[in-house]
């Protein structure tokens, strides 16, 4: 794909000057933040004062930390939930949209909207749906379906099920536009000609269209992965700095953050835990490549 | 050119978004209500307010510095697009066209930064800005997402799509290498140059976790940041202030998408999809 115009740059270095603005950042705030963070994980480094080297103690206290297990499982837990939901319902939902009819921009803007708005607006909202005196238990109470308010946000692992609940309704609207683009190519003469050979729309959803977007369902599947285990401001917003009851809501994020930060902030365990979050995504990355990989053959 | 459809019925398909609509919209709309509530009105009474009131406006831009939040979030926001526009355009063009000399190596580069999670580095960028100086300052909250790969990516994929012949052209017609790039690709990539600058907008608009880092005195909130004061009230607090508070951050970001959305789903064809 890469078009090759034949055409030189007048001097070797004018695509660096051109890229040098872009190539700074990334070093000073990708690439050099990275080989820090290996190297701080591998000391004893706090917040105020830089460390020694201890070898993998970091990493071996991790797997004897119980807040780092409950993160860990959270995070899996969220990523095993949210993602097939991110898969399948932002499908179903550009089919819907993806056919011209009067009206249909206006549906696409509005269902795109909860992408708009910021994760701390999204949690607000959700936070008055969801409290125990906001709107469901209200509704509930007054249809008399629950006698006790049910405690979306006071339980961990209710809590757990009310970000993912934002999660996937924030990201409908954003990965429905994705399934909108590869619609788009699923060539209409097939449809067409399946119609006429008396394929009903069903199966022809399951038999023509879902082949042609099997890689951008992989691609929505990776990257809603990813981003399930970078889930903070969800858990912040709707449970409160501590991470809901005793923390048990927790995400790896939420303790990177709340280890590594602050005065008695312990900057070594937790660019150890932040490594072994950045492992985790990785995995999920090269699943998906692999899938897709092993797609194209 | 029609794209395949769906034959489930004309009204079937629209109950089927009105639902969605109720449920992608209606949580929000509610909050808009609850917004302009009058405060001697029960929360929960009836769907319309009956005496609509921009009453609570007013309590939460009394409440806490609503407009010094919001000029900060500018501020940065602002900085954000204007950097992003520029570095990524530029960083996009030499990565898209002719071949020189270690393109594939700092190209395969950009592209693994895009997977460090930022969550894995925030505690080592956070230790950089303290480095420079910079926290608690709004230029510590920009300056890291002050050009994305992503966007640098975007422009790249744009300026693929330029055809050979128009930049040929422009060479005969004895134009330089920028005025190549100001004349012939930034124009023709209008459609990638305003996703970069709505989602560069949005993103310093929304951002979180990374002021969070950074700023510590209230002084410097971003609105985001601000609001967080209101989450953690929710015990004591009106939730008719909280509701003005989010709409207060959600309807400037609306009014911006909805006026630039065709643009926007326009462009993301542009950048994602060449047929």
């Amino acid at each position: 794909m890469e078009a090759e115009t034949g055409l030189r740059h007048r001097t070797w270095w004018t695509p660096y000057l051109f890229l040098a603005p872009g190539l700074v950042m990334v070093t000073m705030f990708s690439l050099w933040p990275f080989v820090n963070t290996v190297i701080l994980s591998l000391t004893d480094a706090q917040i105020l004062r830089g460390g020694g080297f201890v070898g993998f103690d970091n990493y071996a206290r991790a797997f004897g930390d119980p807040d780092f297990w409950v993160a860990t499982g959270n995070s899996v837990l969220y990523l095993v939930v949210v993602v097939p939901c991110l898969v399948f319902l932002p499908l179903a939902l550009a089919v819907l949209v993806q056919r011209e009819v009067p009206g249909i921009g206006f549906f696409r803007s509005a269902f795109y909207t909860p992408v708009i708005a910021s994760a701390v607006v999204v949690g607000l909202i959700w936070q008055w749906v969801l409290r125990s005196d906001g709107l469901v238990n209200t509704v509930f109470r007054k249809l008399s379906i629950v006698s006790e308010p049910i405690p979306f946000l006071t339980d961990s692992t209710m809590l757990l099920v009310s970000a993912m609940i934002v999660t996937v309704w924030k990201g409908l609207g954003y990965y429905m536009v994705f399934y909108l683009a590869a619609l788009g190519n699923v060539s209409a003469s097939l449809h067409e000609a399946a119609a006429l050979d008396g394929a009903g729309p069903v199966r022809r959803f399951f038999s023509i269209t879902v082949p042609q977007v099997k890689p951008m369902m992989l691609l929505v599947g990776t990257l809603s992965a990813i981003s399930a285990l970078r889930v903070f401001t969800e858990i912040y917003i709707l449970g409160g700095e501590s991470g809901g009851p005793g923390g048990g809501a927790r995400t790896l994020p939420f303790l990177i953050r709340q280890v590594g930060l602050g005065f008695a902030g312990e900057t070594g365990y937790a660019a150890a835990i932040s490594i072994l979050l950045f492992l985790l995504t990785l995995v999920f990355s090269l699943l998906g490549r692999r899938l897709s990989k092993g797609d194209e053959r | 050119m029609r794209a395949p459809s769906f034959r489930i019925g004309l009204a079937g398909r629209y109950a089927t978004l009105l639902l969605m609509l109720v449920v992608m919209l209606g949580p929000i709309v509610w909050q808009f209500l609850t917004s302009i509530r009058g405060r001697t009105e029960n929360v929960y009474d009836g769907v319309l307010p009956a005496r609509p009131t921009l009453d609570n406006y007013v309590r939460v831009a009394e409440s806490f510095p609503l407009l010094q939040y919001v000029g900060n979030t500018l501020t940065v926001a602002l900085l954000a697009v204007t950097s992003n526009l520029l570095f990524a355009a530029m960083g996009g063009y030499a990565l898209s066209r002719a071949a020189w000399k270690g393109r594939r190596a700092v190209f395969t580069v950009l592209v693994a930064t895009l997977m460090f999670p930022f969550e894995s580095v925030m505690i080592s960028m956070f230790l950089t800005i303290r480095e420079m100086g910079l926290v608690d300052t709004l230029i510590g909250v920009w300056l890291p997402g002050a050009v994305s790969v992503l966007n640098i990516m975007i422009m790249r994929s744009a300026f693929l799509a330029v055809p050979a012949e128009l930049e040929e052209a422009a060479v005969l017609d004895g134009a330089g290498e920028w005025t190549r790039f100001t004349r012939v690709f930034l124009p023709a990539a209008k459609g990638a140059l305003a996703v970069v600058c709505i989602t560069s907008f949005m993103g310093a608009w929304d951002d979180f976790l990374w002021p969070l880092l950074v700023l510590t005195d209230s002084e410097n909130h971003t609105l985001q940041l601000g609001l967080k004061t209101l989450a953690g009230a929710t015990t004591v607090s009106d939730q008719r202030i909280i509701a003005a508070g989010a709409m207060a951050a959600l309807i400037p970001m609306m009014l911006l998408f909805f006026a630039l959305q065709r643009f926007f789903f326009k462009g993301v064809g542009d950048g994602a999809v060449k047929t």
